[in-house]
């Protein structure tokens, strides 16, 4: 791609107070438009990069450019968590308006867009329910219609479907996949679930731990638009095999 | 919980009620036991209502109080575990007076805070004394509460550029409400108690309150007056109690775990 990255990680390293060292050395392009996903086991520093890339968390070496954006980082990033993370005491409208209501958007101007994004997960008719009378999927699909209100120009997810059952979580991703091809938004997914990432991503990062790094960068070949036909391909199974032997790799070293 | 379980409920305390109190009329009708030492739930009644006048008078003297005692300790409470969530430093530098308030016997600094306020004051020295019972457990039940709020919400709250007042009415005060609400009945109560210890210690004369009564009427042997002003006190507690509780199943009926009653 010709046109400057969106999001340009040089030498990106961070170590705890503790003397724990998360992360090192990371480089990496992330373009404007592309889903890339994050995989690796647990504590490869994964979420770290994330909540880095966020601004959640400053890294203790190296630098995170936005060269697409201007250089600064964009304030409207959408972030979402392994959990829903609702503010259980407000109505599903209500949580969806906050990050608007955080940058003074009066309600009466929000609920257009608000019932924009609960229409695009599917949500429009439990504007005014309580998270607690949601299913699991539902409410993260309202953690997502939260994210996109703002229009963010680059969606940050932490594992979101983990705590989902199989099911819940296919769909989801389906979902996403649809949302991300009508939207064009750039998406950063982190998983641990090799399946999940070669079924979303046009390219995954692949993660070692000890210290926290980057062990490969895997571009996935996949059908426009993807579907049930994709994710039982020999094409599909290859390439999370490749995904799989590059993780034992990491393991090894 | 189904219809008739929620009816026997009702229904059991109060047949043990009714029991109880039969079985002490009789009793005191059946081995002839003197007035002063035990009156007859019917002497009692005829008290209250001998002396309604003036025990009215006091439960509202004594109500008042209570009161505006537990008013000003919930915002006493609830503004000052705000400023101790806003800073570090004057939580370190003040949380451990507030401990040594509440730790001290009401009783014990009562002669004081007389002394202080003078006795042509006795009302605003048992707000005092009844403040000083009542707003520990709110500042510490809202401070938990504040310091409580789900760190990925904070993350997210962060995210969007939130300003500190954003992140206090927004996210901290909501998220501590339950914590607060818990605290406040633990209050009402106790400014109660706080009110009724102040004016045994207040004592004769300037303040006419129910403890008053109570003191009087055990001055002159009139147990049966001292029964109707110790069942007074009681439905007052009870009033508060049961109002605190309405307050709080109302606030959090739609969100909280705690009020959300399940199906079984």
């Amino acid at each position: 791609m010709s046109a400057a990255p969106l999001i340009e990680l040089s030498g990106v390293a961070k170590t705890y107070d503790s003397g724990t060292l998360a992360l090192t050395g990371v480089d990496a392009k992330i373009e404007r438009g592309s889903f890339v996903s994050l995989v690796g086991p647990s504590g490869c520093g994964k979420s770290t990069l994330l909540r880095m890339i966020a601004g959640l968390i400053e890294p203790s070496a190296g630098a995170i450019a936005w060269p697409a954006a201007g250089g600064e980082r964009p304030t409207d990033i959408g972030f979402v968590f392994q959990d829903a993370t609702l503010m259980p005491w407000a109505r599903v409208i209500d949580n969806i308006y906050l990050p608007l209501k955080l940058k003074g958007i009066a309600k009466k101007d929000a609920e257009p867009r608000i019932m924009e994004a609960l229409s695009r997960v599917g949500l429009s008719d439990f504007a005014q329910s309580f998270p607690r009378e949601l299913s699991g999927g539902m409410k993260m699909r309202v953690s997502i219609a939260r994210a996109l209100v703002t229009q963010p120009p680059v969606l940050l997810m932490d594992e979101p479907f983990a705590a989902l059952d199989e099911f819940t979580r296919e769909k989801l991703d389906d979902d996403l996949l649809e949302l991300w091809a009508s939207q064009k938004w750039t998406v950063i997914f982190v998983t641990h679930s090799v399946y999940e990432s070669v079924y979303l991503s046009e390219r995954v990062l692949v993660m070692g731990a000890r210290p926290g790094r980057i062990l490969q960068d895997i571009a996935i070949e996949a059908p426009s638009p993807r579907g049930r036909a994709f994710r039982e391909s020999a094409a599909f199974v290859g390439q999370c095999a490749k995904i799989s032997a590059a993780l034992r790799e990491g393991a090894k070293g | 919980m189904n219809e008739s379980s929620r009816l026997l409920r009702i229904v059991v305390p109060i047949a043990v009620g009714i029991a109880f109190l039969l079985l002490w009329e009789g009793s005191v009708r059946y081995f002839g036991i003197r007035e002063f030492l035990l009156p007859a739930p019917t002497r009692i009644a005829q008290s209250l209502v001998e002396n309604f006048g003036s025990l009215m008078g006091s439960l509202w003297i004594t109500l008042r109080i209570t009161i505006v005692a537990f008013f000003l300790a919930c915002v006493g409470g609830v503004g000052l575990a705000v400023l101790f969530s806003q800073s570090r430093a004057i939580e370190m530098a003040l949380f451990p007076y507030a401990v040594i308030l509440q730790v001290t016997p009401i009783i014990a600094i009562a002669p004081l805070i007389l002394i202080w306020v003078g006795f042509d004051h006795t009302q605003l020295a048992l707000l005092i004394l009844a403040w000083i019972v009542a707003f520990f457990p709110i500042l510490s039940n809202t401070t938990l509460g504040l310091l409580s709020a789900d760190h990925n919400l904070r993350d997210l709250f962060r995210l969007y550029g939130a300003t500190r007042w954003q992140v206090l009415t927004e996210l901290q005060l909501p998220s501590a409400t339950p914590y607060m609400l818990a605290g406040m009945k633990i209050s009402g109560g106790l400014a109660l108690i706080g009110t009724v210890v102040a004016e045994f210690a207040a004592g004769s004369g300037t303040s006419t309150g129910l403890a008053w009564r109570i003191v009087e009427a055990g001055n002159r042997l009139d147990i049966p007056k001292m029964f109707a002003a110790l069942l007074l006190l009681s439905l007052l507690g009870i009033t508060i109690f049961f109002g605190l509780a309405w307050v709080e199943h109302s606030l959090l009926k739609r969100w909280h775990e705690s009020a959300i009653r399940r199906e079984r």
